[in-house]
């Protein structure tokens, strides 16, 4: 018996014909390259990366080398006569950074256990909504309205806590009388505002991470709200709220514009905050356009000093993040 | 012998009079904090419209930038037609880009080392300020070839870039995989599959996210400062000369002492967030359509 010859309408087995080979070649370098591509794209991030560490430091090194380490220990900035000491500023940002922290922190924790725990279904969705909404206001409104709204209207209370104050030791130093209204704290106060909504949402998606079966089991251990609160929801999001955190101050480190609208731009080491002084972004911003020579470099410095904070700070809370934030397992039944 | 014991209260009426009052002062600082976000978002927000309500028309929207910014009058046209396109082309910069990255992270690079520190890069790039994003530019841009509208695109989709990523990672990984496994086993190949299967699935998700990424560079104001210079008039070539934007114009009007400066601030302001608005509600839209089906 012979083999029956294959059927004319069914490809041989075997190799494949030379066409089909062809085919399947171009076919693969369709696929090589397509992966290629996306690679590339994938690595551009560390490209640019890179590129804005080198590029920006190499054209902040004459100010580097000029001024050394006391171009962040130095607290004397003086453009005309080419002396920059940024710790003004640095401490500046810190300040500023830490009033929106203490601002928006409670109220962000405040909104999200709102949400999780409290609002009505309808009013949850809706708030959820205005939130997003208000996440996208650009800056700059906001610096707009703290300008010539808040900071005129705010100087009555910064005088009249300065009055109550004004003979305590240590308050006394930080809320001192006011000059006019653009300080730290308007500043702070501006940035907190911007910073609440990112903080709400992260927090939120936190909280609803917590399974509602520890929830539960507080309460039918006849906890009220709070205590179920403090002792089934905070434990349990600990981590997660560290990252929020964290990434609100590298959100309001790097705040730029309404900074520098209403922090009222003079470059003092103080501590009193109701004064008027700068942050190093607020600085950038205002004093690039008529910089030259040196100064524009140690302007330039200043970005990469702040490109270093900020990736401390984000890195810290990615990794906190990491661990806590995304896809947090549901631990079901376990108590700590 | 045992006596019965009286039945407990367990009503939250005889919860203890400091754990009632700690639970009520905790949950009256819950509604107070929602107050006191509301309030001053709320006055901002309203005060914003209220000025500019009164600005913006028609001759606002369409003639040029006064020069001698003392005067009271319109014109924030080309600041209008100088956001839009820069704006277009940080997009068409940066979504090609960030989809193809995302592409990446997902289909190819799984549990490798490789996509795992792409995807941390681009979160560390997502903190970097917008300032640096700005001074970044005109170190590598600026410097050589001066200021222009394709200058401040450049910045702003260095900014979106990472946005873009991270939303469109988080929606292809919604994709199922047998979606994925179907296609294979008709034989598609892998890059076929992607272009075929595996982003259209996700598109609608992917332009909610583009759009929101969009909607933020659109209300940057830094990364422009110095990189597009300040045009008075349209300019619709991105590449040659300086050009305008409405975020920068706002930023400068604001410092002004004059009023009809600041008028134009307001204007500017309310056509920004309308448009920043628009932007946004139109991703909730397409999200919302498109996910619940």
């Amino acid at each position: 018996m012979t083999t029956a010859p294959p059927a004319l309408d069914r490809p041989p087995a075997g190799p494949p014909p030379a066409g089909l080979g062809l085919d399947g070649n171009r076919r693969r370098l369709a696929d090589r390259s397509f992966k290629a591509a996306a690679l590339a794209s994938g690595l551009s991030v560390l490209a640019i990366l890179v590129l804005i560490a080198v590029s920006t430091t190499q054209k902040a090194w004459p100010a580097f080398r000029e001024e050394g380490f006391s171009y962040v220990t130095g607290s004397r900035w003086a453009p005309n006569i080419d002396i920059f000491g940024a710790l003004a500023f640095i401490s500046g940002t810190m300040i500023v950074s830490a009033i929106a922290l203490v601002l928006a922190v409670p109220v962000s924790v405040g909104i999200a256990l709102f949400l999780s725990e409290l609002a009505p279904r309808r009013l949850r969705q809706v708030t959820i909504y205005v939130i997003d909404v208000l996440a996208a206001v650009p800056s700059v409104v906001f610096g707009l309205w703290g300008l010539i709204v808040l900071a005129p209207w705010i100087v009555r209370i910064y005088d009249w806590i300065a009055g109550l104050v004004g003979s305590v030791p240590v308050l006394n130093t930080l809320f001192g009388p006011p000059v006019n209204g653009r300080s730290f704290f308007t500043a702070g106060i501006i940035l907190a505002l911007m910073i609440t909504p990112i903080i709400t949402s992260l927090t939120r998606e936190v909280f609803d991470t917590v399974p509602s079966g520890q929830k539960e089991a507080a309460l039918a251990l006849g906890a009220t709200r709070w205590e179920m609160i403090r002792g089934a929801i905070f434990p349990h999001s600990r981590g997660g709220m560290i990252a929020a955190v964290m990434l609100g101050l590298g959100r309001a480190m790097g705040e730029t514009i309404a900074a520098a609208l209403v922090i009222g731009s003079s470059a003092r080491l103080t501590l009193h905050l109701f004064s008027s002084g700068d942050a190093m972004a607020a600085v950038i911003a205002n004093q690039f356009g008529e910089s030259g020579g040196l100064h524009r470099s140690a302007l330039i410095a200043m970005g990469v000093v702040l490109f270093a904070m900020t990736i401390v700070v984000n890195m810290v809370a990615r990794v906190i993040a990491g661990r806590h934030l995304e896809g947090a397992p549901a631990r079901s039944g376990r108590t700590r | 012998m045992t006596t019965p014991t009286p039945p407990i209260d367990l009503t939250s009426a005889n919860v203890q009079g400091m754990r009632r009052f700690r639970n009520n002062l905790a949950t009256a600082f819950v509604y107070a904090s929602v107050l006191v976000a509301a309030i001053p978002l709320g006055f901002a927000l309203l005060y914003v419209i209220q000025k500019g309500a009164g600005v913006v028309d028609l001759d606002f929207l369409t003639k040029d930038i006064p020069i001698v910014s003392r005067l009271p009058g319109p014109g924030m046209g080309p600041a209008i037609v100088g956001t839009l396109a820069i704006t277009l082309a940080a997009t068409a910069m940066a979504v090609p880009l960030g989809i193809l990255a995302a592409v990446y992270i997902t289909e190819y690079g799984q549990a490798s080392k490789v996509a795992g520190v792409i995807r941390f890069l681009s979160d560390v790039m997502a903190g970097v300020p917008s300032i640096v994003m700005g001074l970044f530019v005109y170190t590598i841009w600026v410097l050589r070839f001066g200021q222009s509208g394709f200058a401040g695109a450049l910045a702003l989709g260095a900014l979106m870039l990472p946005i873009v990523i991270r939303s469109t990672e988080s929606m292809l990984r919604l994709v199922p995989d047998t979606l994925r496994e179907g296609s294979s086993a008709l034989g598609a190949s892998k890059s076929r599959m992607i272009m075929t299967v595996v982003l259209p699935a996700a598109l609608p998700g992917i332009t909610s996210g583009s759009l929101l990424a969009v909607a933020r560079a659109a209300g940057e104001t830094a990364p422009l400062l110095f990189t597009i210079g300040a045009a008075r008039s349209i300019n619709l070539d991105l590449f040659d000369g300086s050009n305008a934007a409405l975020s920068t114009q706002i930023f400068v009007n604001a410092q002004q002492p004059f009023v009809g400066a600041q008028d134009r601030a307001w204007g500017a302001a309310l056509t920004l967030i309308v448009l920043v608005l628009l932007l946004t509600i139109l991703a909730r839209l397409i999200s919302r359509r498109f996910t619940l089906r």
